[in-house]
């Protein structure tokens, strides 16, 4: 399924990952297993034509590879970048930050854009693996529109690091065809279904910083807590409900569509994907709090196309593509332009603006999740167990 | 020129490989097991054994890895076994080559491919869902340990049937006469001669699928849902998600040393099966 050497076109590849869907094997499962982020080169080869065009508007490359989420993207998106610029769209996909910070600190990933998240940016920028943005070149963004919320993490002491992309939170989803009790409202609720009538039918995110996050949010202590005491809790919980989970996976699509599972962990736009085609799936913020979160546009420094980083970035935040694609995944932009051009429907899902109060009980994640080393042992310790 | 020089010039490309490819990389490892963790992940220089006193944090992955690839070893064997016999022996010789070249078709789509496969197969919609129309209670089957096996079997099966073909296939049939000639049922036949002039094609196989099996990452991860864990498995965490390098490199150096104990007390016993042969012990 890879294919770097342009033989492929974007069509044809286009058409298999479909194919690939449709038998639901899930991009992402695929991405991240082979993965570990090696993946995908979306739109390689083809369209010669439109190379001398690139040339016309300024020079900035044939290829720029950006490291990002799985259903992010709009892959007609980067074709557009594509014929517009002449610069090819290299995708690598991944299912955790950590997997991310772990091939850049190993080096040499070729990485002109990734994508992450708030509670990364600090690290990234203390040991110097993402650069400055200078703003001058990208004409598109607009720091204005962007609420300050979402924005704040990406700028450390003044210096902008980071450009935000998308805003979510992580809940749960519920399939209410195949679970009709009483709808739960809480992570408590969660775990304890999960160890109980919806034991084998639930699913954790392999992904430290929710699936610890969000068993401290049992024993009402903080989404973001590194206190041994309370995390030994955490493990105890994860290690007690593990015999009862379907799965321990942040590619909870295909086994949600497929009825395998009822319930699970579950992102904003996983959410609004899931509950489009099956409208019995809803989602579910735990009353407890739980995470919020914003994604944002980041350049390595060792980015070796800088040029072609801003050039498709600029592309990306452009308003109405940023429509375009937020229609496409589902996730709220933090962009009051983008907001605006958004269908009703949209606008109006509870899933993508949730209710005031329950927004308030939210965490950003916190940087220290990301480093410290208790936090890293109980998750490979909850897998293995 | 003499012999000597002219063998040890011949040697010289792949002597230069094992090392940067194999000696310096295992150097490393164990260098790297002894060191700490850094702030962010990764390796800081230090000399500690506490990666390896913290082994016992793995215990259910090296448990898991250790019964079922031998368990994994042994089915393939079972099924392979009787397969290649046919194959080699029974088979029509007009048709061997096309029964053989089924037997390889596999390979030509990529295992993570077929292993996506099986998951639609022991998926909810796939198997369960007919045993549960024909009137049975719907079973479980994927991400538990008996859909890992599923898998394994499946992925490793011509690993072991072709070894074992090669070694029945060029059996001395006037061997398999004198035996009979001499009395013996064909039972005994098969226990006395093709049994002991096959096993060189049995422990390469076994040796080709266990190994492999020690590794196994992909098949767990695919099948198991994250739930059925292998050291591979183990090993991608420690390095891609946690970043601890030491610890991966510990329980890397370990699952080394495990695999070579296995792996010899294995060629030993068999060597004693087969009143100690050296092909046998020769893969």
């Amino acid at each position: 399924m890879t294919d770097n050497n342009g033989t492929i076109s974007a069509k044809e590849f286009l058409e298999r990952l479909e194919s690939y869907r449709k038998g639901s094997i899930s991009r992402r499962h695929f991405l991240g297993v082979t993965g570990l982020g090696l993946a995908t080169s979306v739109l390689a080869g083809a369209m010669p034509g439109l190379a001398s065009r690139a040339r016309a508007a300024g020079n900035i490359g044939d290829r720029v590879v950006i490291a990002t989420w799985p259903n992010y993207h709009d892959p007609a998106d980067f074709e557009a970048f594509k014929a517009a610029t002449g610069c090819a769209v290299d995708m690598n996909v991944f299912g955790s930050n950590e997997e991310m910070l772990a091939k850049l600190q190993a080096g040499g990933t070729g990485w002109d854009v990734v994508v992450a998240t708030n509670y990364t940016i600090t690290t990234y920028a203390g040991e110097k693996i993402i650069e400055e943005i200078d703003l001058s070149r990208l004409p598109n963004y607009d720091k204005s529109a962007t609420d300050p919320r979402f924005a704040g993490p990406g700028i450390i002491d003044g210096k902008t690091y980071a450009i935000p992309r998308n805003v979510g939170t992580t809940g749960f989803c519920l399939n209410t065809a195949d679970f009709t009790g009483t709808r739960p409202t809480s992570w408590k609720e969660f775990w304890d279904l999960t160890k109980g009538e919806l034991s084998g039918r639930s699913i954790v995110h392999d992904y430290q910083l929710t699936a610890i996050g969000n068993a401290l949010k049992y024993f009402g202590y903080s989404f973001n807590s590194v206190d041994p005491k309370e995390l030994e809790d955490a493990e105890k919980l994860l290690i007690e409900a593990k015999p009862h989970l379907f799965a321990i996976t942040s590619d909870y699509q295909p086994p949600m569509r497929s009825g395998d599972a009822t319930m699970s962990m579950c992102w904003t736009g996983d959410a609004t994907q899931l509950h489009r085609d099956m409208p019995e799936i809803v989602y579910i913020l735990g009353k407890e709090g739980g995470e919020i979160w914003s994604d944002f546009f980041t350049i390595p420094a060792s980015a070796p196309h800088k040029d072609a980083a801003y050039a498709l970035i600029d592309f990306l935040l452009e308003p109405n593509l940023a429509a375009k694609e937020a229609q496409f995944h589902g996730y709220a932009t933090g962009d009051s332009r983008v907001d605006a051009l958004l269908p009703a429907e949209m606008r109006e899902s509870e899933i993508l603006y949730p209710a005031a109060e329950l927004l308030n009980a939210l965490e950003f994640g916190a940087a220290v999740t990301m480093t410290n080393p208790q936090r890293a042992e109980i998750l490979a310790r909850f897998k293995s167990a | 020129m003499r012999p000597s020089l002219r063998t040890t010039l011949f040697l010289a490309p792949a002597t230069a490989w094992l090392i940067a490819m194999l000696v310096l990389p295992l150097v490393v490892v164990v260098v790297f097991s002894f060191g700490e963790r850094g702030a962010a992940g990764g390796y800081v220089p230090a000399f500690t054994f506490d990666n390896y006193f913290n082994l016992g944090a793995r215990w259910a992955a090296f448990r898991n890895t250790l019964t079922l690839a031998p368990l994994g070893t042994v089915l393939c064997l079972l099924i392979a076994y009787p397969l290649a016999y046919f194959l080699a022996q029974k088979a029509d010789p007009r048709w061997r080559t096309a029964l053989l070249i089924l037997v390889i078709v596999p390979f030509w789509t990529s295992i993570l491919i077929r292993s996506y496969a099986w998951i639609q197969i022991l998926g909810g919609n796939g198997l369960p869902r007919l045993i549960g129309e024909l009137g049975f209670d719907r079973p479980r089957f994927i991400n538990t340990p008996f859909a890992v096996m599923v898998g394994i079997v499946y992925g490793y099966l011509p690993l072991m049937v072709f070894p074992i073909y090669v070694a029945l296939e060029k059996l001395d049939r006037r061997l398999l006469e004198a035996s009979s000639d001499l009395g013996s049922p064909p039972w005994r036949t098969f226990l006395q001669v093709t049994l002991p002039l096959s096993l060189a094609g049995v422990a390469t196989g076994s040796m080709l699928v266990f190994i492999l099996l020690m590794g196994e990452f992909l098949i767990p991860q695919l099948l198991g849902g994250g739930k059925v864990f292998f050291v591979g498995n183990a090993l991608v965490d420690l390095f891609l998600q946690s970043r601890n390098w030491p610890f991966g490199a510990a329980m890397a150096a370990t699952l080394v040393l495990v695999m070579l104990v296995t792996v010899s007390l294995y060629l030993r016993s068999l060597r004693r099966l087969s009143g100690g042969r050296d092909d046998v012990a020769l893969m």
